[in-house]
């Protein structure tokens, strides 16, 4: 029983990195109309950020937590400016094929600095050992990315659905034209907006970092995974990116316990199923496309 | 010149323009610029006439490149042969792929392919047994009815009526009833179904044509090599075809072969200077998203219709 309980928690885990991938696709996706491909990539850039800072400055896990994401948002807006931009107002699937170029170019350019060889980032001291859960004992830093992983995810929900930020966001999300009619000043909140979901995904590949190996094709299978989570979910629903997110995660976890062969396509037979049943994923506006 | 004899002075470079190829590059080259030409093409039929942008169209070309494969190492087929069963496992595998990808649209159809190609990239890697994993199928043998055709330069003229016959096929479908139909569901689904046409079934129809098209060309791929690896069912190959098809020009017919040529001919050449071609493909694909959405062929035809319309 003990063993199940860990297999879950360790569903969780991996659902954290689901959930925080597909919340920042939802918000780019909610505010733009990108699918953003790239997102992968950014997650790559995230988890060699903590590792550049470590190397290079002797920056810490902590700081790199807030570092890494930073600059990669940052690197998220120059690319808004200058190249997202420009394909707004044509069919969707320009934005989709420029941030797949994006995507080749950004893998590349690490594999050509680093090589394809994973590099190790150790676990934070703070977060070494492991917790007593009372049935069991489960690694800190493990317990840590869930526990954080689900903070950031209610602080972004109670952000869009509470505030007058969100607010404005959403309505500039679901009536461009009419919230710029109200005086709004739409176009102020589309970089911002684009920076923060790439941010997102840069976060959960610090967590990562100490987890799994830094290397340049970590996001590439990772964002299909992803896609996949986010079909699932019904695309544009914050709400179910996240649970979708969560709960890919824990059933594609004990469902490899079961049966170790089906770990990496138990998640797009999960989505073969629900596009069967519901076209527009569990919680998607069948309305939409 | 008239509209007609143009094309048939087209037809007839181009004619000239494949037959010469082996002798112009080297003819292992010649045959990848045939065979993803092919491939450009199948994607171009679902892409520029019927309006989806597949992003998996790697689950046919390569599913195929294995079974033929594996047709002529285990079985000793004839490479016609073995490249048709190639042809058949990706017309099978399309047939629930395209059944559940068609019910979405737009960016979402290209998600949903990517995703169960995906799938298929899990269980090529997965089946150790058949494909050989991660070390791939090794040994492919080419032969014709004890024939051997292990020369490239030969190989490539008795694989090019197959491909002939491929790029036929495209043309008729694109000037047949059946392609007007799906340019107007391209168009206007909306109004292509009040029409009265089952829009559904015209769309797994063309994607299943252009499955096995890319079939067709993944199996004479993996023949033409002698071995086949993972890298032909992972998604950077889909992307690959998809760069081709656009940096030709979407919804032309001379676009995918013109398009595979020049990535092909831009990787041989770069590949003496420096490794850095992923930097590189991405780049040019970022230009051509932003500021050549035409295509090379896309623009040659807008040019010289407007040419005409002036004089």
């Amino acid at each position: 029983m003990s063993y199940f309980f860990q297999q879950t928690f360790n569903g969780l885990v991996t659902g954290s990195f689901y959930a925080l991938l597909s919340l920042g696709l939802a918000v780019i996706f909610g505010m733009l109309g990108v699918v953003n491909f790239a997102h992968g990539a950014f997650y790559m850039l995230g988890a060699f950020g903590a590792y550049f800072l470590l190397q290079e400055a002797a920056i810490g896990f902590w700081w790199a937590l807030l570092l890494a994401p930073l600059g990669v948002g940052i690197l998220g807006m120059i690319l808004e400016r200058l190249l997202f931009r420009r394909l707004y107002r044509l069919d969707p699937l320009y934005n989709f094929l420029l941030a797949f170029g994006l995507t080749l170019m950004l893998q590349d350019a690490m594999r050509l600095r680093y090589g394809v060889q994973g590099q190790p980032y150790g676990t934070p001291d703070a977060l070494k050992g492991a917790v007593n859960l009372g049935l069991f004992a489960y690694p800190t830093y493990r317990l840590f990315t869930i526990v954080f992983a689900i903070a950031i995810c209610v602080v972004v929900w109670y952000v869009i659905t509470r505030t007058r930020v969100g607010m404005i966001v959403r309505a500039a999300t679901e009536k461009p034209d009419l919230t710029r009619a109200l005086g709004i000043n739409v176009d102020r909140w589309v970089t911002p907006v684009f920076g923060f979901g790439i941010a997102l995904a840069a976060l959960a590949g610090v967590l990562a970092a100490p987890m799994r190996n830094v290397s340049p094709l970590m996001g590439s299978d990772l964002i299909i995974v992803v896609f996949a989570v986010v079909v699932i979910g019904g695309l544009g629903s914050i709400f179910g990116a996240v649970l979708a997110g969560f709960l890919i995660g824990i059933i594609t976890t004990l469902g490899a316990v079961f049966y170790p062969s089906l770990a990496n396509t138990l998640v797009f037979i999960l989505m073969a199923v629900v596009l069967l049943w519901r076209p527009a994923g569990l919680f998607g506006n069948p309305e939409g496309t | 010149m008239s509209n007609r004899a143009m094309q048939r002075s087209l037809l007839g470079a181009a004619l000239i323009f494949v037959l010469a190829l082996p002798q112009l590059v080297y003819p292992i080259l010649a045959l990848d610029i045939l065979l993803w030409g092919l491939f450009a093409l199948a994607l171009n039929l679902l892409l520029g006439y019927g309006g989806l942008l597949s992003f998996g169209h790697a689950a046919f070309w390569g599913s195929a490149a294995y079974a033929a494969g594996i047709a002529a190492k285990q079985w000793g087929l004839p490479f016609p042969l073995a490249a048709l069963s190639g042809m058949v496992v990706a017309v099978l595998l399309a047939l629930p792929i395209g059944y559940l990808s068609i019910r979405r649209t737009g960016i979402y159809f290209s998600m949903v392919t990517l995703a169960f190609a995906q799938m298929i990239f899990y269980i090529v890697n997965q089946w150790r047994g058949v494909t050989g994993g991660e070390n791939g199928l090794q040994g492919i043998p080419r032969t014709l009815w004890g024939l051997n055709l292990s020369d490239p330069t030969i190989f490539y003229y008795a694989v090019l009526p197959l491909v002939l016959l491929g790029f036929w096929l495209t043309f008729r479908v694109v000037h047949s009833p059946f392609g007007h139909v799906l340019v107007a569901i391209r168009d206007n689904e909306a109004r292509a179904r009040a029409l009265g046409y089952p829009t559904d079934r015209y769309k797994l129809i063309v994607f299943l044509i252009s499955a096995g098209l890319s079939g067709l060309a993944g199996g004479l791929f993996a023949l033409g090599h002698g071995f086949t690896a993972l890298e032909v069912v992972h998604w950077t190959t889909s992307g690959t075809v998809v760069m081709m098809t656009i940096l030709g020009g979407i919804g032309t017919l001379w676009g995918g072969i013109v398009g595979a040529a020049l990535v092909l001919l831009l990787r041989d050449w770069l590949s003496n200077w420096t490794d850095a071609w992923g930097v590189i493909t991405g780049a040019i694909f970022v230009l051509v998203v932003l500021s050549f959405r035409r295509g090379i062929w896309g623009t040659l035809l807008q040019r010289t219709a407007g040419r005409e319309q002036r004089s």
